[in-house]
């Protein structure tokens, strides 16, 4: 199923010359009326006209975070003030937030790449949507939600937490589908497994689509397996309207990219040099349709690989893998680079475990994993569990190279927020 | 067979936590007839003989305390030199590992073995055979 079958299967070669006059459209219209960019370009020595093929993408300079939050509030405009309809900002853990404007079409198109998005899962107009989200100035909860709108679901603009109330709306409304991020669908099957509902026989549910947050294989699988139903990774970010950048099909191996709308570039995150097709590296985008503030060459800090190869279900737009950790997560520990998702990984795969971790560095470089025991994990031996400590320990130190101190703990000690997760507590004053 | 059914616990190892076990368990009005407590580092299994194991697991589980129950022999043996042994010395003719043994004195001449063994049933039918009385729950709650 397509929503846009001409353009999600489109030629690679008209693709790419779509790619081309929309790059070359945008470039010109930054250099005519953002001064930012033109302070950019005319520090690069580049003037529009130096962009003859897709290649030369790598002669313009990049954006940052940084650069965004400089420039708040007033953002990077190219349209009048007038013209912009809606406002988000995108919130860091430091400093001002970035603001970020919608154009009267720039919120149609982030809706049009959703719908895309949600038909290419399945969903079609008489799905029943929670949306799980927090509505505000993030934008993951309005995007989706004009998206899902536009297909023609039934939208519940739940918000996030208050587990009770999600039941009893997933209860009366026979919801098919949520919109959540990793952690609160964990969170929400743990509270399910306590009350003694069983998502098979008592909910509707068949789609979530999880995001937000990065997250690994192994958690997917677990709450496929928790909640009975099929989930869908979904990338992106408030910089690039929000979700809907990326998202996978039915064939849940990798996400695919709308190219007609974004040009993806992988990089090596500190020389900024493009890395071949498969290696890991940090994705940059840049916006081929944004009317209100276009971005060129934007740093999102997060760690994939492209795909390049052919996809089964069709679509040509290619497709990044799962995020693997943002350049900003990454650890280093003893001297050993690694990304909390590393972990995250070998703790999933064990069912003795449970579905909370703290990563905890502190003194000098002490490595602490505090991870919550599973109802199946516990058989009142104590020699058993050192036993299990000692096996988490041995396979982190096999993928990471540092054996950490692990320390197992009852399920409900460790803090659970209903929204993004707190995975890492760096405690280390070095 | 006479087997004794324990509860075991696993909590935290920092103060109060053990406190907070023994609230719930008070507060539900059961009482504790033998306990252990076997800490490892972070955490410890708490493990407990009470007079309503039914109860005190719900009561656990209820507050959210990680609670299963474990089989266990209670063997009685006499208050005198070599008793230990004789327990000891049957289960390891029979290649029978001791996982874990706490003992205590019930009265004047009569000591309580509480142990541990991976395959219960097969201990209990060696000690049986070496004219070892194993107690019921029902007669160690009132041992």
């Amino acid at each position: 199923m397509y929503w846009n079958r001409e353009i999600e299967t489109m030629e690679r070669a008209a693709l790419e010359t779509l790619q081309l006059q929309r790059l070359q459209d945008t470039v010109l219209r930054v250099a005519q009326r953002v001064p930012f960019y033109q302070e950019r370009f005319a520090a690069a020595g580049f003037t529009p006209d130096d962009l003859r093929s897709l290649a030369d993408v790598r002669r313009l300079p990049f954006t940052t975070g940084a650069d965004l939050r400089a420039t708040y509030p007033a953002g990077l405009l190219a349209v009048p003030l007038d013209d912009a309809v809606r406002l988000h900002t995108s919130s860091g853990t430091t400093g001002k937030p970035k603001a970020l404007y919608f154009s009267r079409q720039d919120v149609d198109h982030a809706a049009e790449l959703i719908a895309r998005c949600l038909v290419m899962s399945g969903m079609h107009a008489g799905d029943v949507l929670q949306n799980i989200m927090t509505y505000g100035l993030f934008t993951g909860a309005l995007v989706m939600h004009y998206g899902a709108e536009k297909v023609g679901c039934l939208v519940i603009p739940a918000g996030p937490g208050n587990s009770e109330r999600q039941l009893m709306l997933m209860q009366d409304f026979r919801t098919t589908a949520i919109h959540a991020t990793p952690s609160y669908a964990l969170y929400f099957a743990d509270f399910l497994e306590k009350k003694g509902v069983d998502p098979r026989k008592e909910l509707s549910l068949r789609r979530a689509f999880v995001g937000a947050e990065p997250y690994t294989e192994e958690t997917r699988r677990k709450i496929e397996a928790a909640l009975g139903l099929q989930v869908f990774n979904s990338y992106g970010l408030s910089e690039m309207n929000g979700p809907g950048v990326a998202f996978e099909c039915p064939q849940q191996h990798g996400m695919h990219l709308w190219e007609d709308h974004f040009l993806l570039e992988i990089i090596h995150p500190e020389t900024g040099d493009p890395v071949p097709d498969g290696e890991q590296g940090e994705l940059v985008l840049t916006t081929l349709c944004r009317e209100a503030m276009p971005l060129l060459r934007y740093r999102t800090r997060d760690i994939t690989t492209v795909l390049p190869e052919p996809c089964a279900c069709g679509r040509t737009h290619r497709r990044i893998q799962r995020i693997a950790g943002r350049s900003d997560d990454m650890l280093i520990a003893r001297g050993v680079n690694f990304y909390p998702q590393q972990i995250e990984s070998i703790l999933m795969g064990m069912p003795a475990l449970g579905r909370n971790y703290l990563i905890v560095l502190e003194g000098l470089d002490e490595l602490t994993v505090k991870v919550e025991l599973a109802e199946a994990g516990f058989d009142g031996q104590v020699e058993h569990l050192a036993r299990l400590q000692s096996r988490i320990a041995d396979s982190i130190r096999a993928e990471l190279l540092v054996k950490p101190k692990v320390d197992l703990v009852p399920p409900g000690t460790l803090p659970v927020s209903e929204g993004k997760a707190k995975r890492v507590l760096d405690k280390r004053s070095l | 067979m006479n087997a004794v059914r324990l509860i075991a616990v696993f909590a935290e190892n920092k103060p109060g936590q053990t406190a907070r076990i023994t609230r719930l368990l008070a507060e539900a009005n059961i009482n504790i007839r033998w306990a252990t407590i076997a800490n490892n580092g972070a955490f410890g299994v708490l493990k407990f003989l009470v007079d309503k194991p039914d109860a005190a697991f719900h009561q656990l589980k209820q507050n959210g305390v990680m609670v299963t129950f474990l089989e266990a022999l209670a063997v009685e043996v006499q208050d005198r030199p070599g008793a230990l042994h004789t327990v000891a010395e049957a289960l390891a003719h029979h290649q029978i590992n001791l996982d874990n043994t706490s003992g205590y004195v019930a009265d004047r001449n009569r000591a309580i073995l509480i142990v541990e063994v991976q395959d219960v049933a097969r201990a209990a039918t060696v000690l049986e055979q070496h004219k070892l009385h194993l107690l019921s729950q029902a007669e160690m709650l009132q041992a």
